[in-house]
């Protein structure tokens, strides 16, 4: 069994306020998971804004720091005390796919330069091979290197660009891919063709994606794991199957009778009501 | 009641004309909630900016019209001409990003204050929409911040308090929780429907969650590619969609407790613009307030049915 994930004792402090009057956020507050697998899975985690999802997102791909605690990513200790791998090893292993695509790739500059610069600088390659691996990875996610070539950010659809940025994580070949609010900025029509793009990435490619949401339709379609937050903490966590049909915490159970569904009402919609 | 006549409504790009809203025949009744739903670009948004009365340049009407069926506060009657005078007071909008929609640099008060045509004591209008803000849930503090200290839900409780403050008959919610998250969306629907009983008036609710258009909605309009493919009460809708692709809308999106794979429900007719997939559809009533789109080969049935 490799250790896919594994967060021991994971907390992070915002200090907020002034000198005298500065308070403390637990963004993170102690947590514990750890998902162990033969074979790659995708692990969800869910919870209302400012529960610290992204937090957790950003420990992880080492953009934050954690105040105490250390978090490990397929049996390497990627962040916290006894972090060992290099900037360009740790690329290798673990990449991000961004919430907003037209963000996280600037309007200047045409797409495919962000391809060609991860395949060259994070994983090494020389011009040839990036551009053959640019073509494969972009070919990976339904989309043809000649379409996008020289493009700008403003000449895609949300859906399209957000599929540029699942082919960008993939060329350095990454164990983990962490998806932030990944469909959350595109077209909600469009949505399902990344969410089916992550399972058969898991299934065919062997990824593990960690992703992160607030919509527990999704999580439960794709994921195996699930873990729910609420306020700095996991409250719950398991497979996703089990946490999501027999939910133990109220939270969950909260964010479950949220959710609007085609079966029962929250209040009922008289026809009478028409004039 | 609002009436859409043929309407047409195209954007002029260069010298290419793209019909967004294709011949939409259309009766909105009073008092109800009525849903829209459909891909992007099937045209939903272009239809509730016409309805709103927002024509700009490069987007015009070139065919139809829309009987409101509404009085201004003026006494007389609502139409595409005159319907700035009355947006708030008559008929007003909800947008999808409240985060952009409200002035950043001053605070919510001010925000009220700001309205056109508001009541010249500025001290009537803050104590009013002090109590009313607390009607919707917000907290008194809230009218002396600034737009970026509230919340994602509480801008929004903002947005549909200005929205709702004249109690007008029309108000047009343009996905009014896609940016929030599933405990919060819950909030501000239920809300939404409160607020639509208590005043009596029609709201229309863009959306593409087809589970926000079972909770809140009386009425359900399917578009695709420009026009409308089915249009009914919500219960019938769901309980027995008639068009191919109503049934896609509601079966595309996953349910937890059901494991099937599920589709996409994009199509390369409506991102793509291609309105060729059928000649003139035809709405045909096939039970009593539940009309579908049927081409015009099968016009024997109830050509022009009256909608």
């Amino acid at each position: 069994m490799t250790v896919i994930l594994k967060t021991e004792g994971l907390n992070k402090v915002y200090r907020l306020g002034g000198f005298a009057q500065s308070r403390q956020i637990h963004a993170l507050n102690d947590v514990n998971i750890t998902v162990e697998s033969d074979k790659p899975v995708v692990i969800a985690i869910v919870g209302e804004s400012g529960s610290g999802k992204t937090t957790l997102a950003k420990t992880l791909l080492r953009l934050e720091t954690p105040t105490s605690g250390r978090a490990i990513v397929y049996d390497k200790v990627v962040a916290g005390s006894g972090a060992t791998p290099s900037r360009k090893d740790f690329l290798g292993l673990v990449q991000p796919i961004f919430q907003n695509p037209f963000e996280a790739f600037s309007r200047y500059r045409p797409v495919d330069a962000y391809l060609n610069e991860t395949a060259r600088r994070v994983a090494g390659m020389d011009n040839d091979q990036a551009e053959v691996a640019v073509a494969e990875a972009l070919t990976s996610v339904g989309l043809n290197y000649g379409d996008i070539r020289g493009k700008y950010t403003g000449q895609f659809s949300g859906g399209e660009l957000q599929r540029i940025s699942v082919a960008r994580a993939l060329i350095p070949q990454p164990k983990l891919i962490v998806a932030d609010e990944p469909v959350s900025m595109i077209d909600a029509s469009r949505r399902m063709i990344i969410i089916n793009l992550f399972k058969k990435l898991r299934d065919e490619a062997g990824r593990s994606f960690l992703y992160i949401t607030h919509d527990l339709a999704t999580a439960y379609y794709i994921s195996d794991f699930v873990a729910v937050m609420n306020k700095g903490q996991v409250v719950e966590f398991g497979p996703a199957r089990q946490v999501m049909s027999d939910p133990q915490h109220a939270y969950t159970r909260l964010l479950l009778d949220s959710i609007p569904t085609i079966r029962h009402r929250w209040r009922p919609r008289a026809a009478a009501a028409l004039g | 009641m609002i009436r859409l006549n043929d309407l047409k409504v195209s954007y002029r790009i260069g010298n290419r004309v793209i019909d967004a809203v294709d011949g939409v025949n259309l009766t909105i009744p009073d008092n109800c909630i009525v849903g829209i739903a459909g891909e992007s670009g099937s045209g939903k948004s272009t239809l509730m900016k016409a309805i709103y009365g927002d024509i700009q340049q490069p987007m015009y009407l070139s065919r139809g019209s829309i009987d409101y069926g509404l009085k201004g506060t003026d006494g007389k009657p609502v139409t595409t001409a005159n319907i700035g005078k009355e947006w708030f007071k008559t008929v007003s909008y909800i947008p999808q990003s409240s985060m952009n929609s409200l002035n950043p640099v001053i605070r919510i008060r001010e925000q009220f204050i700001d309205f056109p045509g508001t009541d010249s004591n500025k001290k009537r209008v803050l104590e009013r929409a002090r109590q009313y803000i607390g009607k919707l849930g917000l907290p008194p503090e809230a009218m002396d911040s600034y737009p970026h200290q509230l919340s994602g839900g509480m801008r929004q409780r903002v947005m549909i308090a200005l929205a709702t403050f004249f109690q007008p008959e029309l108000i047009i919610a343009d996905e009014p929780t896609t940016a929030l998250d599933v405990v919060v969306q819950k909030e501000i629907l239920m809300l939404l429907m409160e607020l639509q009983e208590q005043m009596g008036n029609t709201i229309l609710v863009v959306s593409h969650d087809m589970g926000v258009h079972y909770q809140v909605t009386h009425k359900m309009l399917i578009m695709y590619a420009g026009r409308v493919v089915e249009y009914g009460d919500t219960e019938s809708v769901f309980a027995d969609p008639q068009h191919a692709y109503t049934r896609m809308l509601i079966d595309s999106l996953p349910t937890i407790g059901d494991d099937s794979m599920r589709g996409v429900m994009a199509s390369a007719a409506g991102a793509s613009g291609d309105r060729a997939y059928d000649a003139q559809p035809v709405l045909v009533e096939v039970k009593p307030n539940h009309f579908v789109a049927q081409s015009t080969a099968a016009k024997t049935l109830v050509a022009g049915a009256t909608l």
